[in-house]
């Protein structure tokens, strides 16, 4: 019936399998939603979607499934349209009590006459029937406790299209710039891929050789195996274009440090020359020159930059922006040296994709190192290119 | 039929009630995520008590193994008794010890299962545990033995989101996210903890908290169980509520890093605190 809902739900990107689709009927099956669109919404949410970040796609897709169904809260709204706003209504202690002696029942099963006989339309003031300011059991601004209230001022449930209207989730979605937490999220397939830490291991060897020694009484020796541990180097553009990022990154350092165990961080301005800085400052460094003898090759390193600079800065001898600053080998030459020592690199850039193409410096940069954008999706991607190891085979 | 109301000391949103019943009905794990603090353990307690069911709790480490949810197979113990002849040895069955998820499947009576902080084990955990949760039985091959749920436990299983957890698995749950609840409903959930306390004060406390998690920068934002720790501080040491207008005390219980801290405290104004975030372009 509402098939095209699963099918708006798949354009929209949400990962949705017919075997949670069929979940879905079950529980219609059974009425789990109780026969209510809000209700229906939030089941259907529970049951489809599995990661918060699909959220906000979901409210799209039903959005444009079911922005124009009828529902019953509708259908009230609609009576209401008929009806007018008086003054509210004055009652003596008495005539309230008399109202209140009225049971439940009898004011739905007199509601649903009501309604059977479309008696709602333009009833002002009566005793009985629909209307407003009455002490009729039903209709708006009236007294009578046991009534049935529609659609009074705010009404205690929300529709569903309104709350998918709200789009509450967007900061969840994964195409948005990262916080923290997220980005130690992404950064965790760093380490995810890598097992590290010892595992416990029996020595078969050793136990039997201790077990001879202690005349047979046992003696186990466990070994713990220290795996491959991820190693990550970080280096970050600061300052000049990308100062409204800084805090970005920073945020970023601080979630790797707590990720990965070796893990060392740089900073640059721009573009990397001799000197690489050890502050965010700028003012301690060591030479990149001592740095690319020292280091093992077998560091991932990530350059965090937005890649855009005048080109003379990456081809000019003193072409860096600082004039204070001079560089006898151009800076593209430096980030073709960091490329040709670590093969696993890459570059990710805060600004969207479809703006590199109009940068030259960003196209001359993305020529050496693979470049992500520095979003969610974009981290995850370019970890997992790391991970696979294929930045040998990038150009 | 099982149908939960929820529990006088656990505040919780209805549309999370919903997700629980429906979970319930359809027989399938609820996954709770949510941010820490947002009281994703306790509502397995407040399913258990709610219901009136025992609760088995399986607190998950990096360390831990599936199997270990199933049996545990006591070689050790067994090779040490066969060197004295204390018990027969011959007799596996007494070796087996069943794990969490063993005892869940055996109880006499269906219980509330929570697996908790699912994400902080192995990536192929999940999966490894895909079958159980399925067909609720599981096989020893020592013994020759198949385990199987006499009464279909209610499953519920947190995470943090440190790691994705495997599709095949999310398929065969009903998930729910815990957002972090709005000072409307975080009045009701202090009310909880503190039923007499002070309208004015409560007010302003929240208004600050509110306030404090506006900070896009934090590196740890508080979370409602920082905020009760802090209202408690803040009932115990007499503090007024003109002064958490002013100052905020004890802000050490809310923030737990330095950092924070000091950002906090540098931005005087609510004002200025907001614009400090990192979509402000802040050029100079």
């Amino acid at each position: 019936m509402f098939i095209n809902f699963f099918f708006a739900l798949k354009s929209y990107g949400v990962p949705v399998s017919l075997h949670e689709w069929i979940t879905l009927h079950h529980a219609l099956a059974r009425n789990l939603n109780d026969c209510n669109l809000t209700k229906f919404y939030y089941v259907a949410r529970a049951i489809l979607v599995k990661n918060e970040i699909y959220y906000d796609k979901y409210d799209m897709a039903f959005l444009d499934t079911f922005k124009d169904i009828e529902t019953t809260d509708e259908m009230l709204e609609k009576i209401l349209e008929g009806l007018k706003k008086v003054k509210e209504l004055h009652l003596s202690e008495e005539e309230k009590k008399q109202i209140e002696e009225l049971d439940l029942d009898q004011i739905l099963r007199n509601f649903e006459e009501q309604l059977k006989q479309e008696h709602y339309k333009n009833h002002v003031g009566g005793n009985k029937a629909i209307g407003t300011g009455g002490r009729s059991t039903q209709g708006a601004w009236g007294y009578n406790p046991a009534g049935i209230r529609i659609g009074q001022g705010e009404s205690r449930h929300k529709r569903a299209v309104q709350i998918a209207e709200k789009r509450s989730f967007r900061n969840y979605s994964n195409d948005v710039t990262l916080d923290t937490r997220q980005m130690r999220v992404a950064l965790a397939h760093l380490r995810s891929l890598l097992p590290i830490g010892p595992e416990e291991k029996l020595n078969l060897d050793a136990t039997i050789d201790a077990t001879c020694k202690n005349a047979g009484e046992l003696e186990f020796i466990w070994e713990s195996k220290e795996k491959k541990a991820a190693k990550v180097i970080l280096m970050m553009d600061v300052g000049g274009s990308m100062t409204p990022y800084a805090r970005l990154v920073e945020r970023l350092f601080s979630a790797a440090s707590s990720q990965i165990s070796r893990f060392k961080h740089y900073y640059f301005h721009n573009c990397i020359y001799q000197d690489l800085w050890t502050d965010i400052e700028r003012r301690e460094s060591i030479s990149t020159q001592e740095f690319l003898k020292s280091e093992d090759n077998d560091y991932k390193l990530i350059l965090i930059g937005d890649a855009e600079m005048a080109p003379s800065e990456l081809t000019w001898v003193n072409g860096a922006i600082d004039y204070w600053y001079h560089n006898d080998t151009p800076g593209l030459a430096w980030l073709q040296r960091l490329r040709d020592k670590f093969k696993d690199s890459i570059w990710m850039n805060p600004l969207p994709r479809r703006s590199w193409g109009y940068v030259q410096t960003a196209r001359m940069i993305g020529g050496i190192f693979p470049m992500f954008e520095l979003t969610l999706d974009g981290l995850d991607e370019g970890v997992k290119f790391l991970m696979k190891g294929k930045g040998k085979f990038f150009n | 039929m099982n149908y939960f109301k929820g529990t006088g000391d656990y505040v919780l949103s209805p549309e999370l009630k919903d997700n629980v019943n429906v979970s319930i009905a359809l027989a399938r794990p609820l996954l709770v995520k949510g941010e820490p603090g947002t009281g994703k353990t306790l509502l397995a307690h407040s399913i258990a008590d709610g219901l009136g069911k025992k609760l088995i709790i399986w607190n998950i480490k990096s360390t831990t193994k599936a199997r270990e949810g199933l049996y545990v197979y006591d070689t050790v113990q067994r090779l040490n008794d066969a060197r004295f002849g204390d018990r027969d040895v011959s007799d596996i069955r007494q070796y087996i010890k069943l794990g969490k998820l063993g005892e869940a499947f055996n109880s006499e009576e269906q219980v509330v299962l929570l697996i908790d902080e699912i994400d902080k084990a192995d990536i192929e955990f999940p999966n490894d545990l895909l079958n159980e949760l399925d067909e609720m039985s599981f096989y020893i091959p020592e013994t020759g033995d198949t385990i199987k749920a006499k009464h279909r436990p209610i499953v519920i299983i947190t995470s943090n989101s440190e790691k994705e957890l495997p599709d095949p698995f999310l398929r065969r749950c009903v998930f729910h996210y815990i957002e972090f609840p709005d000072e409307k409903l975080m009045e009701d959930i202090v009310f909880v903890h503190f039923p007499d306390l002070e309208k004015k004060l409560l007010r302003e406390a929240l208004k600050k908290f509110y306030w404090i998690r506006q900070f896009d920068m934090l590196r740890k934002k508080p979370s409602t169980s920082e905020l009760i720790d802090w209202i408690q501080a803040l009932i115990a040491g007499g503090i007024s509520p003109s002064k958490v207008e002013k100052d905020l005390p004890f802000l050490g219980t809310l923030l737990k890093k330095k950092e924070d801290t000091d950002l906090v405290n540098q931005s005087g104004s609510a004002h200025y605190g907001y614009s400090s975030s990192v979509r402000t372009r802040n050029v100079y």
